[in-house]
């Protein structure tokens, strides 16, 4: 369907263990530039630990398969690296570091980006005023701003701190791992605001979520089931709303007989 | 094939960059301490009999006095014999007349270490003393402080001009026979800095004084004392730095603050002494007694140390308030990384009423760094409604590194009211990841977060010298990447 844009990640039978422990067992995943993928399955299927280990967090073993990003190992860059080369992970549980600015931070990470690109740091004056008009879409409070990183946070106001960061930075592929748990319906919408803002034919957006709520606000191209630590069913939408009504048992079933 | 986050342990590899040696004659005095050595000190500094009786006086003491060992520090006994107790850069015997007649080799030992002494490069709007090993040897802005009617000199010359000053205050807060340390550096001690800030005046600048260690098997034992008289105000920095050496060596300093009614004194330190090597080879032992007098209604004394270097550190800034109305400060960042022991906090004393102290201590330990926290609060029985809030965090960044904290407080008066909190955290993984993921390398995100750990005691500091310290964190934090 959109065969002819250009790919943004491609996963193939990628193997993964964590400790002892085999998590992911042959998954493969092709997101192209303009789409949005959805990411569903039942509690311990490997979600976390597949947007984990494409955004470089320690902890995990890739056994075999691969990762390409934009063309290039992904495997083979450092964890800053994928984030300066626009990768983004939205943190289920994000972070608290306790006296660091949180205005700081963005603007640290921003700067971070731009000089990567070879473009200008922004100045305190410029940064400001961006996100000013992003914390207003986000509609959160700019006092959030000169607080510490998290700190204190709601478990909402964290989640759309992380959407904030994803707005500024403008990834080019988002990996929003669970970001829709735990919201009251506001600040889902403004999540998925987020998200839909920053559709665009050239940004790929990885959507992990439980509930198939979060797609009734951003539409997305694909909907993947991952169980047992591969994808076991893909499809449209509709595969969605099936979920819903079925839960995941009779996917299961289907791998054992496979 | 696993992705490569950069330990944190190798973060904190230090690099120090004020180890080199200035090759400059000097003028020391053979190892060893008896009354002879004490009699030339006081000869060579041409001092009025008064000064030569309190030394003998305070070496008296010290003779009969133990090394104190109830600090959470570990190291081999000093031998006091081996150590030269006078180093002085060789010059013109009556020393210099203007920075003209510094020996070039010096000016040029502070440009490296970033403490420009000649005119054209002063340090804007700060007048600085420059103590090289056992002595003073320039100070600037000199004249426009005179016209504030404000005192800042060596301590040698102020004991030459100002003797008056120096017989009425020198010891009346830490007096001889305080402590070990304070008793040796009383007995011969060499120099240091002098400042007098008369009735209602208000300094008009930032006053700093550098200390450099320069010479091999010498101690350093300065001797600072300040004070402010009724309605003065003050802001009064140091720093220090030492070269690179495979021996230990001592600087055992002390500083006395008075402040008389409504007067303030701010005391901030940048302490960057040696630490010796990331095996624990060398590094200065840094024992240093510093205590401050509110002696005056509603006076205020408030330290601000950021101590990064030393192989040890022993100190306890403290504060007597003893002005009713009066209030300490003490704000604290102490880093101990490698094999650096810190023992250092606070004594707060309440005496008058309606005292009042904050302690905030910052305590970051790396490496196999032993970071310790040692504070007293203690209201006597006659200070009615004083408050004392203590905050007091340890940061670990590692596993083989260490956090003490040893409060004492002691109330004897039942409308007191004391605060303690203490806290430990560590700089996790998953922050470094967090941060990384948003771009910032693995070293910046260290000091980023260091930095916002201690930026309550940051925020104390002069504004020159805020952003010195700040880095100076980063350099002492800096190591190879992954």
């Amino acid at each position: 369907m959109r065969g002819a844009r250009s790919s943004i990640l491609e996963v193939n039978d990628l193997r993964v263990r964590a400790g002892e422990r085999l998590i992911l067992d042959g998954l493969s995943l092709a997101v192209r530039a303009g789409e949005v993928h959805a990411i569903m399955g039942p509690n311990g299927s490997g979600k976390s630990t597949l947007t984990g280990v494409l955004a470089g967090r320690p902890g995990f073993e890739v056994l075999s398969g691969s990762a390409t990003y934009l063309g290039r190992d992904l495997f083979a860059m450092a964890p800053e690296e994928r984030a300066r080369e626009g990768l983004f992970l939205a943190f289920q549980y994000p972070v608290e570091i306790p006296g660091v600015n949180n205005v700081y931070l963005l603007k640290a990470s921003l700067n971070a980006l731009r000089r990567h690109r070879g473009e200008p740091e922004l100045d305190a004056f410029e940064f400001l005023n961006l996100v000013r008009g992003k914390l207003a879409e986000m509609r959160m409070d700019e006092r959030l701003l000169n607080r510490g990183v998290n700190e204190g946070f709601s478990g909402g106001e964290k989640k759309r701190n992380e959407i904030l960061q994803m707005s500024l930075l403008q990834p080019t592929l988002s990996l929003l791992d669970e970001t829709d748990s735990g919201l009251d319906i506001d600040a889902l919408k403004v999540v998925a605001d987020g998200v839909n803002k920053l559709r665009s034919p050239d940004r790929a957006i990885v959507l992990v979520t439980h509930y198939q709520r979060l797609l009734d606000h951003v539409v997305p191209d694909r909907v993947h089931v991952l169980a047992g630590g591969k994808i076991v069913r893909s499809g449209g939408r509709e595969l969605a709303l099936e979920l819903e009504r079925r839960g995941y048992d009779w996917l299961r079933e289907g791998t054992a007989a496979a | 094939m696993s992705a490569k986050q950069p330990e944190l342990e190798s973060l904190v590899a230090r690099k120090y960059r004020h180890g080199f040696v200035t090759d400059i004659a000097s003028d020391t005095v053979a190892p060893g301490l008896d009354e002879d050595v004490i009699r030339l000190i006081s000869g060579k500094k041409n001092e009025p009999a008064f000064m030569l009786d309190w030394r003998l006086k305070a070496f008296r003491r010290w003779s009969r006095m133990e090394v104190p060992t109830w600090a959470h520090v570990h190291y081999r006994p000093i031998d006091f014999q081996a150590i030269s107790y006078y180093s002085a850069p060789r010059q013109r015997t009556d020393g210099p007349k203007s920075l003209a007649e510094v020996d070039p080799k010096l000016l040029e030992t502070y440009d490296k270490l970033g403490i420009p002494l000649h005119e054209r490069a002063r340090l804007a709007g700060v007048a600085v003393d420059a103590v090289f090993d056992s002595v003073s040897v320039a100070t600037t802005f000199k004249e426009k402080l005179a016209e504030a009617g404000v005192i800042f000199c060596p301590f040698s010359e102020a004991v030459q001009k100002h003797p008056e000053l120096i017989e009425r205050y020198l010891g009346t807060v830490v007096p001889i026979g305080d402590n070990f340390y304070a008793a040796l550096n009383s007995a011969v001690f060499t120099d240091g800095s002098f400042v007098y800030v008369p009735k209602g005046v208000r300094c008009p600048m930032e006053l700093s004084t550098y200390f450099r260690i320069n010479a091999s098997k010498t101690g350093q034992f300065e001797r600072t004392l300040i004070i402010a008289e009724d309605g003065a105000y003050v802001s009064y920095l140091e720093g220090c730095t030492a070269p690179m050496r495979d021996e230990n060596q001592l600087h055992a300093a002390v500083v006395e603050l008075i402040a008389l009614d409504d007067a303030e004194i701010k005391y901030s330190t940048v302490q960057n002494w040696y630490p010796g090597d990331e095996n624990g080879v060398g590094g200065i032992y840094n024992f240093v007694t510093k205590r401050g007098d509110c002696r005056g209604r509603n006076s205020k004394i408030s330290w601000t140390q950021v101590e990064t270097g030393s192989a040890i550190t022993w100190k306890y800034p403290s504060c007597i308030l003893r002005g009713d109305g009066s209030s300490g400060a003490f704000h604290s960042v102490a880093l101990a990384n490698h094999r650096q022991q810190a023992d250092t906090g606070t004594k707060m004393i309440h005496m008058g009423r309606n005292t009042t102290s904050t302690i905030i201590s910052k305590g970051i330990s790396a490496g196999h760094g032993q970071n310790a926290y040692r504070g007293l609060v203690k209201v006597l029985p006659g200070a009615d409604g004083a408050r004392n809030h203590t905050q007091c965090d340890s940061l670990l960044m590692g596993p083989h590194c260490g956090a003490h904290t040893f409060p004492y407080i002691e109330v004897k008066n039942p409308t007191a009211v004391v605060e303690h909190e203490a806290t430990t955290s560590k700089i996790s993984d998953d922050q470094l990841f967090y941060c990384l993921q948003r771009g910032i390398s693995a070293e910046d995100a260290v000091n980023m977060i260091v930095n916002g750990f201690c930026r309550q005691v940051f925020r104390e500091l002069p504004m020159e010298f805020a952003v010195e310290a700040q880095n100076l964190l980063a350099v002492s934090l800096e190591g190879a990447v992954g």
